[in-house]
């Protein structure tokens, strides 16, 4: 059985969530491993941690994220964000993570993907990969680095090729030009990646309505679907967009009764 | 942070991520402790076997820690009804003989059989949460104790271990796979309980309880 994974994503900055939370019973809403304990509580199947924070003395903060994590959920979590080496990657992994997510660095050095999965196994490997549409990139779609502020003139799916045969356990795709405008996943990127690779694939990037994510779910080769904004402003809780998958035809984990 | 409560010795043999798994343990009430040490193992009153990653690196991981005899003997113990011991994931597939992921390396070879690839037509790794199904027979197995009849748990691997008489429970994922093994006292999961929400927590609080009794 193929079932689609939901999984919320959460922006932190200098320890503390940001891209405006908005909960009614949260103690401190800005406190990520609060809205990760609540978000399990929901029934998320896996959660992102994206680490935005920009000043390096600031990111050791992240470290002290994931232990808490780790003390407080016990569902799978990945950590992203600024990941540039091996030994960046087996901090987060020692303090609790499951997965390390690699973007920016790796586009610029694909050998860290080869390295992470040599050190400790794909299934800790995922390969962000943000992407635009590109009347230059042989697939339409260019992957953009810097939070999708910078053009790298590197064909998206020719990329994920790469990363997979080096050793990537899973891809999770952004599409920047629907990233925060709610309009709904990129499908057609979606479906250009699922196609040409085959290690899971986690579609990311717009998602406003609750119909956004069946429309992703139902996409062959998508694995999981994330989000984030629906379920931070509480417009619907993850409870919600299991019932609304599985009243669609998605098979997903029922949330916890 | 819980202490007290019975004291299980979780192998630490340089693999992966075992803070979850100690603390997951220490949740529901055991004294766990990450430890390389053969005198810590012998005095603990229970043993887990994590793993993650290729079954070679692990098996060799496992003997450049000093450690393959010391498990092997645990296991074998369990298996005897001796004092509990839990495989999680590689953890379990260790417990066999060998396996196609890795054709040099040795398991302990306490259980019989060899590990196989995922089948043809789905997406290897399984990485998601699936419904356990308890194999006739097993359903009262102390391990799934106050589960449910459906539990859901989170399974991350490109290879399953043999459905035989062995096996307690398994799951669908293109074909009918072992998702738990159980030989007295020795119980192991191909899914993993310290990342499976408040059923995952169960399943250790099962093999706490059990070695406790």
């Amino acid at each position: 059985m193929h079932t689609v994974r939901v999984i919320p994503c959460l922006d932190v900055d200098g320890g503390r969530v940001v891209k405006g939370v908005n909960f009614v019973g949260l103690r401190d809403a800005g406190d990520p491993v609060e809205l990760a304990a609540r978000y399990d509580r929901e029934g998320a199947d896996e959660l992102v941690f994206l680490d935005i924070t920009a000043s390096s003395d600031a990111r050791d903060t992240i470290l002290e994220v994931v232990r808490r994590t780790a003390e407080e959920v016990f569902i799978p979590f990945t950590v992203g964000g600024g990941v540039r080496s091996v030994e960046d990657a087996r901090g987060i992994l020692r303090a609790g993570a499951d997965k390390v997510s690699v973007n920016t660095a790796a586009a610029e050095r694909p050998e860290l993907v080869t390295e992470l999965a040599a050190e400790f196994g794909s299934q800790c490997v995922v390969v962000a990969i943000d992407a635009r549409r590109s009347e230059s990139a042989p697939s339409g779609f260019e992957v953009f680095t810097h939070g999708g502020r910078t053009p790298t003139g590197r064909d998206a799916v020719a990329w994920a090729v790469e990363a997979e045969q080096r050793g990537a356990g899973e891809f999770l795709q952004t599409s920047m030009d629907r990233d925060g405008t709610r309009d709904g996943f990129d499908l057609e990127m979606l479906s250009a990646i699922g196609v040409a690779t085959a290690v899971p694939l986690v579609a990311s990037g717009g998602v406003g309505t609750l119909d956004h994510l069946v429309d992703g779910a139902r996409l062959g080769g998508v694995d999981a679907v994330l989000a984030a904004s629906i379920f931070h402003f509480g417009e619907h809780s993850v409870a919600e967009a299991k019932a609304h998958l599985a009243a669609a035809g998605v098979v997903v984990r029922p949330a916890a009764g | 942070m819980t202490r007290g409560g019975p004291s299980v010795a979780v192998l630490d043999y340089g693999i992966g991520n075992l803070r979850s798994a100690q603390k997951a343990l220490q949740r529901v009430g055991a004294d766990a402790r990450l430890t390389a040490d053969p005198t810590d193992i012998a005095a603990a009153d229970g043993v887990v076997l994590p793993g993650v990653g290729a079954f070679g690196r692990c098996s060799q991981a496992l003997e450049a820690s000093g450690l393959t005899e010391v498990a092997r003997a645990a296991a074998l113990d369990a298996g005897a009804g001796g004092r509990p011991f839990l495989g999680i994931c590689v953890g379990l597939q260790l417990l066999f003989a060998a396996s196609e992921e890795s054709p040099g390396s040795a398991g302990l070879g306490v259980l019989e059989g060899t590990v196989a690839l995922l089948p043809e037509g789905v997406k290897r790794p399984q990485m998601q949460w699936n419904r356990l199904d308890h194999e006739s027979g097993h359903a009262g197995h102390p391990m799934f104790a106050e589960l449910g009849d459906e539990p859901w748990v989170y399974f991350v691997h490109s290879y399953s271990a043999p459905v035989d008489g062995d096996t307690v429970a398994t799951c669908e994922y293109g074909g009918t796979l072992c998702a738990a093994v159980a030989r007295g006292s020795l119980w192991a999961t191909q899914f993993h309980p310290e990342k499976s929400g408040d059923t995952g927590l169960a399943v250790l609080g099962n093999f706490v309880a059990a070695v406790a009794a």
